[in-house]
């Protein structure tokens, strides 16, 4: 078993998913802690879809994906950040009608254009070479700036994420802080798509920093086992993806899974 | 020049005038109580000063010297959900972030002695869901104590805090209204202590309005 771990790494291509997926495992559990406490989780399945619904596109029509999803993604999360912020609009709804209607587009725009082959079942469920070298620059470069970013200004996201008008009332910028972390949140979500997969992303938000939360009465510690819990079963599930040939994404989420259930075994016998 | 000059201000939510051609003054270091039956549009005044509601006419002058970093407010309804996990001290840092970035040792003092003032030191690793009621109360109160150091505006503030409590917390009000010229702006509905409290009173009640001194209005009141 430790030599199998050990000779996966003679293939760049399990490398480069290696460093990419701990990047983005760190970034996604920071983030997480700030979605699900502030009950905004939504807000990360939402932006999953449009992010598969516009690479769908951008293959379709041959550009390329990265390029094109991601400034969608960042329109889309702005819309999202306007509308939950807006008490007449019913935001979980206003959400799902973003997020279907940008899958739906996606399958249409892919059913109209002439020879396309595109491997659908990898976009939606992960693969494990979907790492290329330009990927992972971007993908370092914009994860250390997202992690310097959060411990940056820690205290303040803490009280943005507690209590949003104590923080307004303190001289903090809520608005910019908003919406600075939904765009983080959005290029973590396109870089980690394909790996993960659009239908499975989200819960590399949501899942780590449920688990941490049965542990943990601070909120230094939820971050701290959220950041943990994400790179453990990241590892995890990517080493059984690449043993048992499944899909990623699918095989991280299991992970995640059982992680849960640990914790919530934990929590209840304490 | 007055601290915080309130002249002919009118709030409307719609078409419901909540506060009409209010008027009043205060000066550095003085205690303002604020009564009034429900829905007389106290929490909105504070609001107003706070620049959170919209004012439709007139208009409030904040002294040059009071900075949005030197005013704690304690809102009437708290925002904070019943399950967050943090622990009091991460709470109570929050309130220092309009002087400090990080949180230093320094700051961290100064969160010290408001859980000590209020008596809640030993209650600072745990956490804020667990507490009770009055715990949490007195949590919040820390909070706005630590990001005053010009004006401390509080709704109601003593609402779940037993007798004791209440006792040791209006003293501490007035101690550090004296001690640090601290300005205060309080909505209370805790009549039996107004004579103990403040120096000024503000009634926004329509059928008794009221702004002037604390005696004045008690020898009014007496007289009717
Ligand atoms: N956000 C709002 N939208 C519409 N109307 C509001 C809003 N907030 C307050 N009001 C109305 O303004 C009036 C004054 O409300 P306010 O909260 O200032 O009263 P209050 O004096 O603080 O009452 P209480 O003693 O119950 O706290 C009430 O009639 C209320 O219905
Ligand atoms: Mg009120």
């Amino acid at each position: 078993m430790l030599t199998d771990f050990i000779n996966m790494f003679q293939y760049d291509f399990i490398v480069r998913a290696f460093i990419a997926g701990i990047l983005i495992s760190v970034c996604a559990a920071l983030l997480g802690t700030n979605l699900i406490l502030r009950r905004q989780s939504m807000i990360g399945d939402g932006l999953s879809h449009v992010a598969f619904g516009a690479t769908v596109i951008a293959l379709s029509l041959g550009f390329t994906p990265l390029y094109f999803a991601i400034p969608t993604v960042l329109i889309a999360s702005f819309l999202i950040l306007r509308i939950s912020n807006n008490k007449h609009i019913n935001g979980d709804a206003a959400i799902a009608i973003l997020s279907t209607s940008a899958l739906a587009i996606g399958a249409v725009v892919n059913a109209l254009s002439p020879g396309s082959n595109i491997d659908i079942n990898s976009y939606l469920f992960g693969s494990i070479l979907a790492i290329n070298q330009t990927d992972i620059i971007i993908i370092a470069i914009v994860a250390i700036a997202s992690i310097l970013l959060y411990f940056t200004f820690y205290r303040q996201i803490f009280a943005i994420t507690i209590d949003e008008r104590f923080a307004k009332s303190v001289g903090i910028k809520t608005d910019l802080y908003n919406a600075i972390l939904a765009a983080i949140c959005s290029v973590i979500i396109v870089l980690g798509m394909h790996m993960m997969g659009a239908l499975l992303i989200s819960s590399l938000i949501i899942f780590p920093c449920i688990s941490a939360r049965l542990m943990s009465k601070s909120f230094k510690s939820i971050v701290i086992f959220s950041v943990a819990i994400s790179v453990i079963t990241f590892i995890f599930g990517l080493t059984a993806s690449y043993s048992f040939n499944l899909p990623s994404g699918a095989s991280i989420v299991c992970a995640n899974l059982i992680c849960f259930i640990i914790c919530w075994v934990y929590n209840k016998l304490r | 020049m007055p601290l915080i000059n309130v002249k002919n201000i009118t709030v409307t939510y719609g078409k419901h005038k909540v506060i009409d051609n209010l008027s009043f003054s205060l000066e550095e270091g003085d205690f303002l109580c604020i009564v009034g039956p429900n829905g007389s549009g106290k929490s909105t005044l504070l609001k107003a000063i706070l620049g959170e509601a919209k004012i439709h006419s007139g208009n409030i002058i904040l002294d040059k010297e009071l900075k949005r970093n030197f005013i704690g407010y304690l809102p009437q309804h708290n925002n904070i959900p019943e399950d967050f996990p943090a622990t009091v001290n991460e709470i109570v840092y929050t309130g220092l972030l309009n002087q400090t970035h990080f949180v230093s040792s320094k700051y961290k003092k100064r969160a010290d002695d408001a859980l000590k003032t209020l008596g809640i030191s030993s209650l600072k690793n745990d956490s804020y869901s667990n507490l009770s009621g009055g715990q949490r109360q007195k949590v919040l109160l820390a909070r706005a104590l630590c990001a005053t150091s010009k004006l401390l505006i509080l709704d109601e503030a003593s609402n779940n805090l037993d007798y004791n409590s209440k006792s040791s917390f209006y003293a501490l009000l007035k101690k550090i209204n004296k001690t640090e010229n601290l300005t205060i702006i309080m909505v209370t509905h805790d009549l039996d202590h107004k004579n103990l409290l403040g120096n000024k009173i503000l009634s926004l009640d329509h059928d008794s309005p009221f702004f002037g001194s604390t005696d004045e209005y008690v020898r009014r009141i007496h007289a009717h």
